[in-house]
């Protein structure tokens, strides 16, 4: 794989593990508030995806969205412009943290109730296909939303009209506190889609090149017209649900619960719940950031002084984005009350 | 045998004391079981009733809301907890066509012991989608009870009723009011599940409200006595039916009606009550009818935005300084 791509990835991972933390680190410090779900952990996913795309296709993305809007060049004081409720925030301070949407660069939303990305997916390709464009939505969502029923109506229909959609399912195995064994009967999730005979393969999330080749041919086959395509893609978050749960229940609840049945509660026995150092994330081996750095290393793609040169770097575009996000004024009830109207051109009615 | 008491033990406590009393009532939702509740309601069941009367579900509310309407047709007594009212559009099928419908449509055949209880209402900077209260959509389906406990030993009293009951209730709880402390006396009779409770006598106005914004007003009307304007509180405790003589006969005392409301204005509660009350106590009121509610406006994330969106004991004391 070509060098400047593997750097390209390798950074914004970087940038998207400072972002988050830094992130977290203003909400405890009551510049964010309501739900913040983080993404630490889960980074390969959205950057192999999101590398692997086009800027013409259009991302459909969850509540646990910042990093798919940063990959998708949404600048990072935008974002957290947003996430602090600011009228620079990229949805004016009305959406927040769950609420990220930049129309320019076809970041189609960040959606609250689960289940939500699928039908808006299949509603963005159906327009392409009418309009028979070369274009492709890429729909995330997580393993708990594969039981909401919007997933079975919208991959039957994206199957039935051969949409352009790419499914991509960010299985880190658990629905807030539910492990996966106990939410669903069938926990290989790729294999749900061959209900709809839509191609599907599981993918190891933990290594970024392995996600970029799979969601390339995916893309590509799409594009040729063979319709929706499904990739599970295994990964893990290494917080809680959000910054309101400690995830305290997956070492204590689960060990008593579940005893030794699942090699991840297994990996998270003697582990305290809370964020693991380096030095413990590449004990265990699952860090998808080391997993591409030590590769890069190997294959002489890249030497200790570059990549601590791009730890700088994103640092300092994270303390920027900060900076920008602070300086920006809070909205006003009348920016409330046009966001509400937009789609009445305006015009008052009483 | 008083105890002060969070509105969050309160439940649990009810649900507690009904599970013990009667093998048909079980409950279901997403994280109930060993998570223990995303509100700790259902906190320490799953270890002592077990998987099949504590069931955490998979995300699919629709399904798991209507799972709630085939058992109690067939004798079991369901309390199905949706995490929050947002989410429980999802399960309006159930709730609406389903629960409500067919103990009319099988002419009385089926009567419908199912238990629905939804956390809702303006948190803290949950954004648009997390912020909802739907009190509206659902006052407007016949056949479906509402309560609405804004203190512990109403949630304690409406909980244990509303298992007991044949018909289909929706339990509304304020996020806010689940770490509100007060008196819990399980001794205590119960009042009936729609009576209103007059929180606050006095003369100069009455204001309804129910919820976290009953709890608000009560602050208010507090600090108007400091200003020596003294006026009845009325906390609702049930959306439907109302309690409508407990209202009328405090407006037939005061004649100025107020209805506070944290949902938005436009065709809610408050304006059954005020539609309702205008009709019935029209020779009563020396004023007309006054609504202080939330904007029509979807709950903005911007923190100080949000907090102008609805109600507060500041904005209450206003609405009665301007009708008294
Ligand atoms: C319809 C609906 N039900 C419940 C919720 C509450 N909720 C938010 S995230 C979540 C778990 C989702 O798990 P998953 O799909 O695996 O995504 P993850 O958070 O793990 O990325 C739940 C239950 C919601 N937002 N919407
Ligand atoms: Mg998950």
């Amino acid at each position: 794989m070509e060098r400047d791509i593997l750097k390209a990835m390798l950074k914004d991972m970087l940038l998207a593990r400072a972002f988050e933390e830094r992130a977290a680190y203003e909400y405890t410090q009551g510049n964010i508030s309501g739900f913040l779900h983080l993404y630490p952990g889960e980074e390969a996913v959205a950057v192999g995806v999101l590398h692997a795309s086009e800027p013409g296709d259009y991302v459909v993305s969850t509540y646990r969205e910042h990093v798919h809007a940063l990959v998708r060049g949404v600048p990072p004081g935008k974002i957290m412009a947003e996430l602090f409720g600011r009228k620079d925030g990229c949805s004016g301070g009305m959406g927040g943290s769950m609420h990220l949407f930049d129309q320019q660069r076809r970041f189609m939303g960040g959606y609250g109730i689960v289940g939500e990305t699928y039908p808006v997916s299949t509603g963005i390709a159906y327009a392409i296909a009418m309009r028979n464009l070369p274009e492709a939505v890429i729909c995330f969502f997580g393993d708990g939303a594969v039981n909401q029923g919007t997933f079975h109506e919208s991959l039957n229909m994206a199957a039935l009209w051969n949409l352009p959609v790419l499914f991509i399912c960010e299985n880190n195995r658990y629905q807030i506190g539910t492990e996966i064994h106990r939410h669903s009967k069938v926990t290989e999730v790729y294999k749900r889609a061959c209900g709809y005979k839509i191609p599907a393969e599981q993918v190891n999330g933990m290594d970024v090149i392995e996600v970029y080749k799979a969601t390339q041919s995916a893309l590509l086959r799409i594009r040729e017209g063979t319709g929706p395509q499904f990739l599970e893609i295994e990964t893990y978050r290494f917080r809680g649900h959000s910054m309101a749960d400690p995830g305290s229940y997956r070492p204590k609840v689960e060990v008593q619960a579940f005893k030794d049945e699942d090699p991840v509660t297994v990996m998270l026995q003697d582990s305290i719940p809370e964020y693991p150092d380096a030095e413990k994330i590449s004990a265990v081996g699952r860090d998808n950031i080391e997993h591409l750095s030590n590769h890069m290393h190997r294959e002489n793609l890249i030497n200790p002084q570059e990549i601590q040169n791009m730890k700088e770097q994103v640092k300092e575009i994270v303390e920027q984005a900060v900076q920008y996000a602070a300086a920006s004024p809070e909205p006003s009830m009348d920016d409330a009350w046009s966001a509400l109207n937009c789609n009445r051109g305006q015009e008052v009615l009483i | 045998m008083t105890d002060e008491v969070l509105l969050w033990q309160a439940l649990n406590k009810a649900m507690d004391i009904e599970m013990a009393a009667d093998n048909s009532v079980f409950t279901m939702g997403e994280d109930v079981g060993l998570y223990g509740g995303s509100y700790r309601v259902t906190e320490g069941l799953y270890a002592k009733y077990g998987e099949w009367r504590v069931r955490d579900t998979p995300i699919s509310e629709g399904g798991f809301t209507g799972l709630g309407v085939g058992a109690a047709m067939v004798g079991m007594r369901p309390v199905i907890e949706i995490m929050t009212i947002n989410f429980a559009l999802l399960a309006l099928d159930a709730i609406i066509n389903m629960a409500t419908k067919i103990p009319f449509m099988s002419g009385g055949q089926f009567p419908m012991p199912l238990v629905i209880r939804v956390p809702g209402g303006v948190a803290k900077q949950l954004a648009a989608q997390h912020s909802q209260r739907l009190e509206h959509t659902l006052m407007n389906v016949p056949g479906l009870r509402i309560a609405v406990p804004s203190t512990p030993q109403d949630a304690w009293w409406q909980l244990r009723q509303a298992i007991q009951s044949n018909e289909p209730v929706i339990i509304l709880e304020h996020e806010l009011l689940y770490f509100s402390k007060g008196p819990l006396d399980t001794a205590l009779e119960a009042l009936p599940m729609h009576r209103a409770a007059v929180r606050r006598a006095g003369s100069a106005l009455t204001l309804i409200s129910y919820s976290r914004t009953a709890v608000l007003a009560q602050q208010a009307a507090d600090k108007l006595a400091e200003d020596g304007i003294d006026i009845e509180v009325i906390d609702l405790r049930s959306l439907s039916p109302i309690d409508w003589q407990t209202c009328i006969d405090s407006v037939s005392k005061t004649h100025h009606l107020l209805i506070v409301e944290e949902d938005c204005g436009f065709a809610g509660a408050g304006a059954e009550l005020a539609a309702t009350l205008s009709e019935r106590c029209f020779y009563e009121l020396d004023a007309p009818v006054q609504r202080h509610t939330g904007l029509d406006l979807p709950t903005p994330y911007n923190g100080t935005l949000e907090a102008a969106s609805i109600p507060t004991v500041s904005s209450i004391i206003n609405a009665v300084k301007q009708i008294v």
